[in-house]
């Protein structure tokens, strides 16, 4: 049981947001232990990214505590922040630098020391299949390749959460299936939440699956209990957010 | 963590080309009215041997560069500051930051000495341009000194409202647009104040300058731009903020 809580890596109880009246999340849990990927579901609107948003303190929670590693996100953000890699919707590129510019800047904001910069940075650029690309502007990359450096972005500081919000959206099949192996590849080390809207990736990287619908959790289970009640996770999708 | 910042702006600034074209333009500007100025000076030389007390060159020359200096940062600060946050915004890279081990603070402070530093260096250039006077004869370098502690100072009011400003929106013409109207406000200010010579001169920050451009290095307005800073940096951390907790 000690062994357990030990390898929770992010714990997070009762969220809520609320934009004025509406409520965008309500009661939210979630619990991520070292080694899982965590496939969150829902329909546009369901909640995902104000949830995400503020697992990575982008946006603070109206009520309810996160936890990163044990340290506090709200009491001590700094802290924290330095378990956490996140790629949002939107990947934060600046279309005027050079891949190696930039992937160096995000390596110096998430302290890391000077000595093995270079050898972190050659490494995630493999990782991420962008050792060709180090001298390349950002802005004239391809949409597949800029997504590339989002992720890349994201894992530099090897991180032990890593927060990716539709990290597939705009890629070609080949692409998918590349990022889709890199996540499983970091959720043997790390723990992964992914958002998406293909419930195909998550049967082949999830090993857990969250649905939201209207800011609740309305479905919790590992892939491998569904697989035994052999019920599809198509099924469950459509009834429960219909 | 600071310092990344700041490089990081840097950086930013130097690979548009935006900085060096404004950086060019402001030394002509500014160049131009040192050769004007030089030029009415050596016209004026010999009347000027015959008064008891006369003005140096400094006074003649230099302080009038560095008025002329004031203004011209006036109107580029809202070009160079318009880009710090509402860009980021726009871009949506923000979240790069926010992400980050950095506090809200740091990324603040950071962009604002990002551009000072830029600042810094268009400062240094005229005060080069004014040591090349010393060919010529000698200079008054306690006025060269207020003058160059003033109009730092003036500048880094106008960056940290700029950069205020910024935050506000998401569309960097905005910003600019903004902040230039405010800025000309606060000279519009000045004109007024020097008419009624009242309380509403306090509140004029060319005026304020104008102290430092005469010689005169005064504590009430060290004071005044000082404060003018910390309220406006204060302000843009604090909308920052509020954006995380009710945006």
């Amino acid at each position: 049981m000690a062994d357990e809580t030990a390898a929770l890596t992010l714990s997070a109880q009762n969220l809520c947001r609320k934009y004025g009246h509406h409520t965008a999340v309500q009661n939210m849990n979630v619990e991520l232990r070292r080694g899982e990927v965590l496939g969150l579901l829902g329909p546009n609107g369901a909640g995902k990214t104000t949830t995400m948003r503020m697992l990575t303190g982008n946006l603070a929670p109206s009520a309810g505590s996160i936890e990163i590693c044990g340290i506090d996100l709200l009491d001590k953000p700094r802290e924290a922040k330095l378990h956490l890699g996140f790629l949002p919707e939107i990947p934060p590129l600046y279309h005027d630098m050079t891949v190696d510019e930039y992937l160096l800047l995000a390596a110096r904001l998430h302290r890391i020391n000077k000595q093995t910069l270079q050898a972190v940075l050659d490494n995630v650029k493999q990782r991420c299949g962008l050792e060709v690309q180090g001298r390349h502007v950002i802005g004239t990359l391809s949409k597949g390749f800029q997504q590339r450096v989002g992720i890349a972005q994201a894992i530099i500081h090897s991180p032990d959460v890593i927060i990716l919000d539709e990290p597939t959206v705009g890629l070609d099949p080949n692409q998918m299936r590349e990022i889709r192996s890199l996540i499983r590849e970091l959720g043997v080390s790390s723990s992964v939440i992914l958002s998406t809207h293909i419930l195909s990736e998550v049967e082949s990287v999830c090993d857990r699956v969250q649905i939201m619908h209207k800011g609740c959790v309305v479905f919790d289970q590992t892939m491998a209990e569904l697989q035994h009640q052999g019920t599809s996770l198509e099924v469950v999708f459509t009834q429960l957010t219909q | 963590m600071i310092v990344t910042i700041i490089r990081k702006e840097l950086s930013m600034l130097f690979i548009s080309p935006l900085a060096w074209i404004l950086l060019a333009l402001i030394q002509l500007i500014l160049t131009w009215v040192f050769l004007v100025r030089l030029d009415a000076f050596l016209e004026i030389q010999s009347q000027l041997m015959q008064i008891a007390n006369p003005p140096g060159i400094t006074e003649i020359i230099i302080s009038p560069v560095f008025a002329m200096a004031a203004i011209i940062l006036l109107m580029v600060t809202p070009l160079l500051s318009m880009r710090l946050l509402a860009e980021e915004r726009r871009n949506h890279t923000l979240t790069l930051l926010i992400s980050a081990p950095v506090s809200m603070t740091d990324i603040v402070i950071g962009k604002f000495l990002g551009l000072m530093v830029f600042f810094l260096a268009v400062i240094a250039l005229i005060v080069a341009l004014s040591i090349s006077l010393r060919l010529g004869g000698a200079l008054d370098f306690g006025l060269i000194l207020s003058n160059t502690l003033g109009l730092f100072l003036v500048t880094a009011c106008f960056s940290a409202l700029g950069l205020y400003i910024s935050s506000l929106t998401a569309q960097p013409v905005i910003a600019a647009i903004g902040t230039l109207g405010v800025l000309l406000g606060l000279w519009m200010f000045n004109l007024a104040a020097s008419e009624t010579d009242g309380w509403l001169q306090y509140f004029s920050l060319l005026k304020h300058f104008e102290q430092f451009n005469q010689g005169l290095i005064d504590t009430l307005s060290i004071a005044y731009f000082i404060l003018f800073i910390v309220t406006f940096l204060v302000l843009t951390i604090r909308r920052l903020d509020g954006e995380r907790l009710h945006g």
